[in-house]
């Protein structure tokens, strides 16, 4: 078994997706631990110039139409095909849709063992170890990564993407692959978009949650504005929702939707169990109430007890300046 | 004012369209007289109302009637059996045979319904919290609260706390505040605690006779286990339940509703009575309470005993009180009536209670104070009204709250 | 067509888990089990194709916990056999040790479809089904929300998610493994009458595995994570709180 760390590449029309760039830094930080080298395995159709936009020593291609979209068994036979004669130390990918089906699949038909859940990943007296959580995020489980080309799905979000854009000049290889491949028994028809009309809160990564500290519905533009600074949608708990001011597709908790979004903005919600109920599991939820009593700041990550309709004016213009320095 | 007896369900319970073709003779004396469609409170959003729900299912129209909204519309008022000439079991009868019927025919239930009927059935509650943290609440009430299987004693009393005074955070303020007043009156005492299981209303006016009996038999079994002499309650819905179809099957005991057990020990009572609230009171007579079992007066004796407290009555009170929405397990209906109603019924109570110039709206139920707190704010009366319950109220003048 | 659905009892979460007294491990002892959520989708998904297809729906289920309720609810719903895999395995064994188990019962039968949840919340080796599709050489696909039939028996059309409401349709020459992420509707509600009813007549076959070696995956230490202590609050003037905030934005790589 060698020292090298493996990243599978993940793309989306024609961009890498940040849990590729997140392994990526990962894989380089680790790979440098150990004196090795960083690889990483790219397969689509036109996306031979995605590889300069990856800091990592070699590229392991696979550029063909057949590749153009995810199918399984096409991929998984490419990273076979790849691992044949190499064996480093781990390959990384993301717990994702993508990663999971290759995890899975691969981990049996070339029998090397796999980790999944995977939110940590460190060196210890030159050990690999890997942390996975369980149960919904209840429990967490310290690995022993083993002695043996291990196959590793990280859960997005769990590494820091690099700051500023780390371009490399990797070497580019061809994966060894059949002019014609054998027979695929799944063939990709087509990309299902998402439907047009009003928001699925539960697929928004950003969430403005407003309560009836807003006070009336002129005050919903304005959360609008943070909300769309921020990447995200306004949503509401019940009081709101029942006054008409949002439509029920935006109502979150126990007879609404249930989300877990990366961040939940709760203004003027006192968090009542019916409200927390579809939303405790959000990745970092940030309070602002004028009760310092507020139930939600029981269970909020961060709080601030002051009035929202003062506050979010200025968190959008903090927000934007933020974006156009991040821009730049 | 003369109240109608409500009649009793039938002698043997059978599955439900036997059950329909059985009370078919009796529906066939429905005169059609309308009082039933003209009294319900959400009559005007059902495909059918009450009335000809009753004609479409005698014309045999059985699919039209179980398919439409009209199964799921029903809050379980009671108005409707109680003033119907023929005294005919409509929403505790026919409804939820409706509702059976729909499930039998594997048709799909609304979603937040189906989940309270499956966290019932793994753990015994309809919010789908471990049983053993049922008498969680009892360690921070500050006095304490038996627990019968550590007992190991007979009690005099057995107070069963149900679900929602069990789990749900406001409800729980108030099992707390209710041990100090049983504390503070003296009373030999003790609650189920883990053993608890839901009693089946919500469950059985659903539909889900299945699980209502498999219910049944358990309360059953662990009300054996145990010497009491009475049994007393917090839920009306509950209380109802146990009193009177616990019988059908086997149980049977005394039981009361709080407020009346509370209102037999009014001389004990009383003198702990010390703080003067000051405030203009409107109660609300819960339907469990009172179209279903009557205990109109008690909860006013209650209230009157408190100093200061000026009570005025709603224009529609006691037998034609208006519902607050939460029964018949449409508690968990809401996003399902949402949908369907403009008028919520808890909106059009309060507005109700603000217009009597109370300062107060006192309750007896465990779903009402959220309910209606909701409907406060909804209404735009949240710095007229408050929503307490009558055991808040006299843990505030007794000064233990 | 012949569809067989597997599928594993999983620790039920409402009944809280407890890290045994070894610190690497569950404790068995706390444990009360149930069906895992996504198996009950494919379940669905499986009793669905029924419906809109001829069809027999096969269940097969490891003994962990009390599977009897489970099997019999599955009849309940429209399957037309249900298998109870006796494994002689204490506790639940990894998801390749599984998967292994599966293909030795599969092994001579023919079922044009395999549906499995793609997920369960004890998963720490990988998908089962992508697992069970490598040993058996057959197509996988997983995050199903989807299944229809094309054209006869021989090709199913399926719908993969991806994140934001996007999703690939893809076309799958069957025999196949799905590992399914959500039925096309939640699955149904069985009354219990209906249940005890089924369960006085049912008949649940039980097949004796002499399981495999077990591969398990080699626990340093269980943990749980930090309780959470209430909010850490901001505080200052309104502008000193925005500022503040979007600090915290900054760091947690939430600013655009």
């Amino acid at each position: 078994m060698g020292k090298d760390i493996w990243v599978v590449a993940e793309h989306f029309q024609g961009h890498l997706n940040d849990i590729t760039l997140e392994l990526v830094a990962k894989g380089r930080e680790l790979a440098q631990a150990a004196e090795a080298k960083l690889a990483v395995v790219l397969l689509g159709s036109k996306v031979k110039g995605l590889a300069s936009e990856l800091a990592a020593d070699v590229v392991y291609l696979v550029d063909r139409p057949e590749f153009r979209e995810f199918t399984p068994e096409a991929y998984c036979a490419a990273l076979e095909a790849a691992l044949k004669d190499a064996q480093p130390r781990a390959v990384l990918m993301g717990s994702t849709s993508v990663g999971l089906d290759l995890l899975s699949m691969l981990s049996a038909r070339i029998a090397c063992p796999c980790l999944d859940n995977c939110t940590r990943l460190e060196v210890r007296d030159g050990r690999l170890f890997a942390t996975s959580q369980i149960y919904g995020g209840k429990l967490f489980v310290e690995v022993a990564v083993p002695e043996a080309t291990t196959l590793i799905a990280v859960i997005p979000g769990s590494f820091p993407r690099p700051e500023a854009s780390a371009a490399g000049r990797p070497e580019v290889q061809d994966i060894p692959l059949p002019a014609t491949l054998p027979e695929l028994r799944i063939k990709f028809r087509k990309l299902i978009e998402p439907p047009p009309g009003d928001v699925d809160i539960t697929q928004v990564p950003v969430l403005v949650a407003v309560g009836r500290g807003i006070q009336n519905p002129d005050n919903l533009p304005m959360a609008e504005k943070l909300a769309e600074v921020l990447g995200g949608a306004v949503c509401a708990s019940r009081p709101v929702i029942d006054q008409g001011w949002l439509p029920l597709t935006r109502q979150v908790g126990k007879s609404g939707m249930t989300v877990k979004p990366k961040l939940y903005l709760a203004f003027g919600i006192s968090g009542a169990p019916e409200h927390w109920e579809g939303m405790k599991n959000s990745e970092l939820i940030v309070a602002v109430n004028t009760d310092p009593k507020a139930p939600i700041f029981g269970g909020a990550h961060y709080g601030a007890v002051t009035d929202a309709l003062e506050l979010i004016p200025l968190l959008t213009e903090e927000a934007r300046k933020a974006s156009m320095k991040k821009a730049s | 004012m003369g109240v109608a007896q409500v009649p009793p369900l039938p002698e043997t319970p059978g599955p439900l369209f036997p059950e329909l073709a059985s009370a078919e003779e009796k529906f066939r004396q429905c005169i059609q007289c309308g009082v039933c469609s003209g009294s319900c409170p959400m009559g005007e959003a059902m495909d059918f109302a009450p009335r000809r729900a009753v004609k479409m299912l005698l014309e045999g129209r059985f699919n039209e009637v179980v398919e439409s909204n009209t199964p799921w519309l029903c809050v379980s008022c009671h108005t409707c059996a109680v003033r119907c000439p023929s005294q005919l079991q409509i929403s505790d009868g026919l409804f939820p045979a409706l509702r059976a019927a729909v499930m039998a025919e594997g048709k799909a239930i609304d979603q937040d319904l189906q989940k309270a009927l499956q966290n019932t059935y793994l753990y015994g509650n309809p919010m789908g919290i471990s049983p053993k943290k049922r008498a969680e609440w009892a360690k921070t009430a500050g006095v304490p609260v038996p627990i019968m299987s550590q007992l190991r004693r007979p009690v005099d009393v057995l107070w069963i706390v149900e679900c929602n005074p069990s789990f749900e955070p406001r409800g729980q303020e108030i099992s707390k505040l209710l041990a100090r007043i049983l504390n503070a009156l003296g009373v030999d005492f003790a609650i189920l605690g883990p053993e608890e299981r839901c009693l089946g209303d919500c469950e059985w006016l659903a539909g889900e006779r299945g699980l209502f009996e498999m219910l049944i038999e358990r309360n059953i079994e662990i009300l054996s286990k145990y010497k009491f002499r009475e049994i007393i309650m917090t839920d009306p819905h509950s209380y109802r339940t146990l009193l009177k179809i616990y019988p059908f099957l086997g149980g049977r005991y005394h039981v009361q509703p709080v407020v009346a057990f509370l209102a037999q020990r009014l001389d004990q009572l009383k003198p702990l009575l010390k703080k003067k609230l000051n405030a203009t009171i409107t109660y609300h007579d819960s339907c469990c309470l009172g179209r279903k079992t009557s205990h109109y007066e008690e909860p006013r004796m209650l209230l009157r005993a408190i100093p200061g407290v000026k009570l005025v009555e709603m224009v529609q009170n006691r037998e034609s009180s208006l519902c607050c929405g939460g029964g018949a397990s449409t508690i968990y209906l809401d996003r399902y009536i949402q949908e369907r109603v403009k008028d919520r019924l808890a909106d059009r109570r309060v507005m109700q209670a603000a217009a009597t110039g109370a300062e107060t709206l006192a309750v007896a139920c465990p779903f009402e104070p959220a309910r209606f707190e909701d409907a406060v704010k909804v209404t735009g009366n949240e710095q007229k009204l408050i929503v307490r319950d009558i055991i808040e109220l006299l843990a505030e003048s007794m000064e233990i709250a | 067509m012949n569809i067989a659905v597997l599928t594993k009892q999983v620790p039920d979460l409402v009944e809280g888990v407890e890290i045994d007294s070894t610190g690497k491990a569950v404790d068995p002892d706390s444990i009360r089990y149930i069906l895992s959520e996504s198996d009950d989708h494919a379940l669905e998904e499986a009793v669905l194709l029924k419906e809109r297809t001829p069809a027999r729906v096969e269940m097969f289920s490891l003994d962990t916990g009390e599977v009897r309720d489970t099997l019999c609810m599955a009849l309940a719903k429209g399957a037309d056999r249900v298998v109870l895999i006796r494994t002689g395995l204490e506790t639940l064994p990894s998801n390749h040790t599984v998967a292994k188990i599966f293909a030795s019962v599969l092994q001579g039968l023919s079922f044009d479809l395999i549906l499995t949840g793609v997920r369960a919340i004890d998963d720490l080796d990988g998908s089962l089904g992508g697992l069970l599709a490598g040993y058996l050489n057959l197509p996988y696909v997983g995050l199903v929300r989807k299944v229809e039939m094309a054209d006869g028996t021989s090709m199913a059309i399926v719908q993969k998610e991806y994140p934001g409401g996007y999703a690939a349709e893809l076309e799958v020459k069957l025999p196949a493994v799905l590992g399914i992420q959500a039925a096309e509707q939640p699955p149904r509600y069985v009354p219990v009458s209906r249940l005890r009813q089924v369960m006085k007549t049912a008949k649940v076959e039980e097949k004796e595995t002499t399981a495999p070696e077990p591969e398990t995956v080699a626990v340093e230490r269980m943990f749980k994570p930090e309780e959470g202590m209430g909010a850490t609050m901001f505080s200052g003037t309104p502008e000193e709180i925005a500022s503040q905030i979007v600090g915290l934005f900054s760091e947690r790589r939430l600013v655009r």
